[in-house]
């Protein structure tokens, strides 16, 4: 049984704006029948202001993406087409407090509707940009297309690698195996062959910054966040950077807070995207941190 | 109100009976069965009536030719190695499509290692055509890998005749009868399988005990090399405890087999005449004529099953799917994909397997609600249009591809 939220659950037993809305005027049908989720949205958007007065939706799927496509509808219904477009598959998720790395793809289907529904308003074409893979990495999310399109474009040659550019591999190290049978099918296409336990051609510098540069940019990402923490009455604050482990400090409300895990798992990402790195996030309470590192 | 459990082939409650005979073997009969001393001796003789039971159960002629394991998987990939390690001028396997995973990725694994594994096809009710797998057959083959007993749809395969003709061929016969062993007399003394496997926790044994039935005289290379432990071929310190649950559940079984082929069917063929009674557009996959008695597998067209379980789940209700998403995978089942059910059933589809412990009341509250279900996850599907399926379902909503 999957490990749903109680949110997930809620959007799936009593979904919200669910079935045909009579006099639609945005429409988007994405989703794959073979693996088994598919979503039409329906839009009523007001000409004028282009405001989403009305969101409907009918799902073929499970119970994410019956959550997934539900949760959309409330989050777009009074919104302008383009701040509609703004709501990424994460804000999704976050919506439904969280999504199993397997279900991802449900919120995904979810934004992808929306930019389908909102072309089909326009009258333009939307085709889609992504292929969906088996699940390679489950503690990121990455399926083994991304990680085949990834080791293809940059010459990638050793997990390490693909750790480096993608994040799969980089938790539990259980898709290890995976990995490097993607490896050998795609270097041996370039006609190599892979070597186990080879160092990585290049030591993932985070993107040619020094230190400052680093700290200064994973401050400005704290920052960004803060707002958001600050509305809730709590705050983060960094103590320090070692490497790739990047040790900060909740505050006020968000100590302790049993969303704390899941809102560290959203900063984490975060910082990885600008840093282009795969780097943890360490929760430390401020003034603990002279005493651990003196295990280090 | 108690749940309802019809999802007997995922795993079946340890019966009662079992438990209590495998207690004394946490306590006080702790010893290692391999020990000099009277600790050791009681838990030995324990685990050779144990092996007698099973024997008396597979119908094998010798009781040595039980080798206890940890798992149906174990036993599958033991029997599947050791036949190609004691064989290694043969280099093919003839497998099917609809097997369990424990066979199929164990055999996309040899295949890296260079060998040819042919897998073949089943018909739309999920039976083998008998003409390509001769065919097949021949010196190259070292082992013919067939289950019982499908586990999503009970079919059965048509195995003592498969292994007469892998015998002539020379080939050895295996066959994974997890499903089956519990449910299906078994007389295998007067058949050419070599081996086959068997699962504690499918018929009311515990989890983390199984069987590799070797018939004797069949060329053997053992999976765990180490003590001597089931003379050998099976290194390891014994399960006690739960191999003296199997042996008492084997026993069980053999005096529940009548049970199991009438009452259990009976109420299995009342579920399914119910549910197909009241539900528009569904249908039974598999070979409804010749399959498990407990058995039943329904698809509900264009709605999906993970969305059914967790309704059905709401109602205390437990049963199983072959939908994509149950499994994190992003196919559906491969057995429904092998007999060509299309996507929008295949996701659909429903496994509702009893046990002798089902009664008649479940049966009729599980018909009860079935019908709610399926039509509340029909108004939320871009398929369904009112009472019914939109007018050409594959028009009326071909998503782009995401």
């Amino acid at each position: 049984m999957w490990d749903y939220s109680d949110k997930v659950k809620e959007h799936f037993f009593q979904p919200r704006n669910a079935g045909v809305l009579e006099g639609a005027n945005g429409v988007g049908d994405v989703g794959s029948i073979s693996c088994g989720d598919a979503l039409r949205l329906m839009l009523k958007v007001e000409p004028e202001t282009d405001i989403i007065l009305d969101a409907h939706f009918q799902t073929f799927g499970c119970g994410s993406a019956i959550a997934s496509s539900s949760a959309l509808t409330e989050m777009i219904k009074g919104k302008t087409l383009d701040e509609a477009l703004k709501v990424s598959n994460q804000d999704i998720a976050d919506y439904l407090d969280g999504l199993p790395p397997e279900k991802m793809h449900c919120s995904v289907m979810g934004r992808e509707a929306l930019q389908a529904a909102v072309a089909n308003y326009r009258g333009e074409e939307w085709s889609d940009d992504h292929e969906e893979g088996a699940l390679i990495c489950k503690c990121f999310a990455i399926d083994a297309v991304m990680i085949e399109d990834t080791i293809r474009a940059n010459n990638l040659s050793s997990v390490q690698d693909v750790t480096n550019y993608t994040k799969a591999g980089g938790g539990c190290s259980s898709c290890h195996e995976g990995i490097e049978e993607i490896l050998v099918k795609v270097m041996s296409e370039r006609g190599e062959s892979f070597k186990p336990g080879t160092p990585s051609q290049e030591e993932a510098k985070p993107a040619g910054m020094t230190n400052l540069q680093r700290i200064r940019k994973i401050e400005a990402v704290l920052e960004s966040v803060r707002p958001q923490l600050k509305r809730d009455g709590g705050d983060i604050e960094l103590l320090d950077v070692d490497g790739k482990t990047i040790y900060v400090s909740m505050t006020g409300a968000c100590a302790g807070c049993q969303m704390e895990a899941l809102t560290l798992q959203g900063i984490q990402q975060k910082l990885m995207e600008e840093l282009k790195e795969f780097i943890k996030i360490v929760p430390t309470k401020a003034g603990a941190l002279s005493r651990a590192s003196c295990h280090v | 109100m108690t749940g309802i459990y019809f999802d007997n082939n995922a795993t079946t409650r340890v019966d009662p009976a079992v438990v209590e005979a495998m207690l004394p073997y946490f306590t006080e009969q702790f010893g290692n069965p391999s020990s000099m001393h009277s600790f050791g001796n009681k838990v030995g003789l324990a685990i050779k009536k144990a092996r007698m039971q099973v024997q008396e159960l597979l119908g094998a002629e010798h009781d040595s030719e039980i080798i206890f394991t940890s798992c149906g998987t174990e036993s599958d990939s033991t029997a599947i190695l050791s036949a190609l390690k004691a064989q290694p001028e043969r280099k093919e396997i003839i497998t099917t499509t609809v097997e369990h995973p424990a066979i199929l990725t164990l055999c996309a694994w040899l295949e890296k290692d260079g060998y040819k594994v042919h897998y073949l096809k089943v018909d739309g009710k999920g039976r083998l055509d008998l003409d390509e797998y001769k065919k097949l057959l021949g010196d190259q083959t070292a082992v013919v890998s067939v289950m019982w007993a499908n586990n999503e749809t009970g079919t059965f395969f048509p195995v003592v005749e498969m292994a007469e003709l892998a015998n002539a061929a020379g080939a050895m016969f295996h066959t994974d009868a997890v499903q089956a062993v519990g449910k299906v007399p078994l007389n295998l003394k007067d058949t050419k399988i070599d081996m086959l496997s068997v699962s504690g926790h499918k018929l009311h044994a515990p989890k983390g005990v199984g069987v590799l039935y070797l018939k004797r005289g069949v060329r053997f290379r053992p999976l765990l090399r180490g003590g001597h432990q089931e003379r050998g071929r099976r290194a390891g310190t014994e399960n006690t405890t739960s191999i003296v649950g199997l042996g008492k559940a084997a026993e069980m079984a053999m005096e529940a087999m009548a049970f199991e082929n009438t009452e259990v069917a009976r109420l299995r063929d009342k579920l399914e005449a119910g549910i197909l009674a009241k539900v528009p557009r569904s249908f039974v996959t598999g070979n409804p004529d010749d399959r498990l008695p407990n058995t039943s597998n329904i698809a509900f067209e264009f709605i999906e099953g993970e969305a059914i379980l967790l309704l059905l789940n709401k109602f205390g209700i437990a049963a199983s799917s072959g939908s994509a998403c149950t499994s994190g995978s992003l196919e559906p089942s491969h057995v429904m994909r092998a007999m060509g059910i299309p996507y929008t059933a295949a996701h659909g589809t429903v496994r509702f397997s009893l046990s002798r412990y089902s009664t008649e009341d479940e049966v009729d509250r599980v018909i009860a609600v079935v019908p709610e279900i399926i039509a509340q996850l029909r108004k939320l599907s871009p398929y369904w249009d009112g009472d019914g399926p939109a007018a050409e379902p594959e028009k009326a909503f071909a998503p782009t591809y995401a």
